[in-house]
């Protein structure tokens, strides 16, 4: 009998599957949402590693993002034509492979950004993260074989039915699969580190933590999924833009985890659906959607800065 | 000559950066948080200058300085608007709520600005001549004819090579000169002012200073005031060189400015004036090279580099963490 949470998991995929073998059936804006959730979902418990349980204030996820979601890309649509013989012609093989080494792609970004810029603190580190996040969109913009400034067009979207089933099981599960990854790795004995690092570094330094070797392993992790994320988001999108990857993005993404309650696992998804659905509840106020949306980013934090979804009932239990 | 030129327009384009740069610096200085509603208050300053040129006689020389003034207590005040209702109320919050609070707010400031019911529209705006037009060049090599003798299988050739001028106008002039008065009279009120001394003992410590009688909301209110005053006055001066506006032109001069600040060693004056020059010059100087389409990167590359290696800036002192 495998532990509880490994049974969570598994069910929690059997949800997704049952899930994507009626995608066929949804309503295509329904399933649109859906499947934006399940992307925000997997930035905000990725940063959220970052940024709340490691206490590391990170402005650059959109770029690890865009990381990803190019290297996948890459994969699936300019050498598609090539990889997909090799794969036995499956999609459902080719686009997990595509997904992973965009995350590795991204992880390794997020090694070359954080080795060096996570010896500083507070609000340097949030503007290095945001500066290694242009420099990135602006190198994307310069690179002929990603299309350039024009971006990549035409990716495999669930519009195309030999993908669509693969796609949509992929963006339910990866969700599910960061969420445990990054529960599993705070209750863990490494990552105690994190929540060290978070607390007090100078105490978790003189306990004899390597605190730097954390900050730097959360970072990874967290560029990791948020490549993933970036992958997914590709083929929900179907086209990719440096321009989509800008310091907005990563503020959306921010939000979500300040609204969810920094460090807190329910409080962060359940902001991550929340603003996702609003953004797109808002729609039928035009113009005014994103008036609306700052006003009440501004309330919120004016009113309940400590986060949304923050009871008792949910704080981290012995961190 | 290309490089007396380059030189011209880089000077310019930092005088514009320090002057938005100080505004980050002084608030940092008070406060400890990166105001980014800053760069939003910048774009406010230029669509005032906007609004203000056809009602206060802009294009003659006293019709701008009276449109330059006016649009500076514009954004004064709303400076202190935006602190007193967005900030004041998380006075001794975490500065992660603080500087998501300023984020709201550069976003509400960019979408109303944005929207065509109640603000400005999306679509940019020619910006009116708000000082007299002139422009004043000076041939530096005056037009040559390089003639190359004929071969035996070629014809003789005529190579025209154009006149080298150095060209100012106006506006560059303009930047120039009022933004160096800008800076002087920041320096005065800064060192030689009482206020100014109150503003500096609130950024050295502001316990100590509440507990010698300083008001301290009252200074962080004049610090906004000030800050946004010399941005609004970088939003016109922007604007004049650059002949559209529109309500998201603050974002990206916003942060290089930051960067100018954080370079120079944010909290110090002196600095931010320094920083916000070099990146000028600096980025005028990529933009002409073959790397031109990087150069809105070079900004960032210069900030990382500055902070791995010396993370107090380049007249920032080093404050050492105690336990």
């Amino acid at each position: 009998m495998p532990p509880k949470s490994q049974l969570c998991l598994l069910a929690a995929l059997a949800v997704a599957g049952v899930a994507t073998a009626f995608a066929g059936r949804m309503d295509p804006y329904f399933l649109d949402v859906l499947l934006s959730v399940g992307v925000s979902v997997v930035l905000a418990a990725s940063l959220n590693l970052i940024n709340g349980f490691t206490g590391q204030f990170s402005l650059g996820h959109a770029g690890f993002m865009a990381v990803g979601a190019y290297t996948a890309a890459t994969l699936t649509k300019t050498l598609g034509a090539k990889l997909l013989p090799l794969v036995g012609g499956q999609p459902w093989v080719l686009l997990p492979l595509a997904l992973f080494a965009g995350g590795l792609t991204a992880a390794l970004a997020g090694f070359l950004v954080g080795a060096p810029s996570l010896r500083l603190k507070g609000d340097y580190l949030a503007i290095v993260t945001l500066g290694f996040g242009e420099i990135i969109k602006v190198i994307l913009q310069n690179v002929e074989f990603v299309g350039g400034a024009l971006g990549l067009n035409g990716l495999p979207t669930t519009l195309n039915p030999a993908w669509s089933g693969v796609i949509v099981f992929a963006t339910l599960a990866a969700p599910m699969l960061t969420v445990y990854v990054v529960w599993g790795l705070l209750n863990s004995t490494y990552g105690r580190g994190f929540l060290a690092v978070a607390d007090d570094e100078v105490a978790a330094e003189a306990m004899g933590l390597n605190t730097t070797r954390y900050k730097i392993t959360a970072f990874v992790v967290g560029a990791f999924f948020a490549g993933v994320a970036g992958g997914l988001y590709a083929h929900i999108k179907g086209t990719l833009t440096p321009g989509g990857f800008d310091f907005n993005k990563s503020i959306e993404i921010v939000v979500m985890v300040i609204l969810g309650g920094m460090g807190r696992h329910v409080g962060v998804i359940l902001a991550a659906v929340l603003l996702t659905v609003l953004s797109e509840t808002l729609r039928k106020f035009g113009d005014y959607r994103m008036i609306l949306y700052s006003l009440l980013l501004i309330v919120l934090m004016l009113t309940r800065p400590q986060g949304l979804f923050t009871w008792p009932l949910w704080k981290r239990k012995a961190a | 000559m290309e490089f007396a030129q380059q030189l011209l327009n880089g000077i310019s384009l930092g005088a514009i950066y320090a002057l938005i740069a100080l505004g980050y610096t002084m608030v940092y200085g008070v406060l400890r948080f990166i105001n980014f509603a800053h760069s939003d208050v910048f774009m406010l300053g230029a669509y005032a200058g906007l609004l203000l040129t056809p009602k206060l006689g802009g294009g003659t020389f006293g019709g701008g300085l009276a449109v330059l003034a006016a649009s500076m207590a514009v954004t004064a005040a709303l400076g202190v608007v935006i602190e007193k209702v967005a900030y004041r109320p998380l006075r001794g919050r975490s500065t992660l709520t603080v500087l998501i609070t300023a984020i709201g707010v550069s976003l509400l400031i960019q979408n109303v600005a944005q929207n065509r019911q109640v603000g400005f529209g999306p679509n940019p705006k020619a910006f009116p001549a708000v000082f007299p037009q002139k422009t004043f060049s000076w041939e530096v090599a005056p037009a040559m004819t390089n003639t190359v003798a004929a071969t035996a299988d070629t014809a003789p050739t005529v190579n025209v090579v154009p006149a080298k001028t150095l060209s100012v106008n106006t506006n560059q002039l303009a930047v120039l000169v009022v933004s160096l008065a800008l800076l002087g009279a920041l320096h005065w009120i800064v060192h030689h002012t009482k206020i100014g001394t109150a503003m500096r003992a609130v950024s050295f410590n502001a316990t100590a200073s509440s507990l010698v009688g300083i008001n301290n909301d009252a200074i962080i209110s004049f610090t906004f005031a000030l800050g946004s005053a010399l941005a609004g006055a970088g939003g016109i001066l922007y604007a004049m060189n650059y002949p559209t506006i529109d309500p998201l032109m603050g974002t990206l001069p916003g942060l290089k400015a930051f960067v100018a600040a954080v370079l120079g060693g944010i909290g110090n004056l002196p600095g931010a004036a320094l920083g916000g020059l070099l990146i000028g010059l600096l980025e005028t100087f990529v933009k002409g090279s073959r790397w031109s389409t990087y150069s809105d990167a070079i900004a960032f590359a210069i900030l990382i580099l500055i902070l791995l290696f010396r993370p107090a800036g380049l007249l920032g002192k080093l404050r050492v963490e105690k336990v």
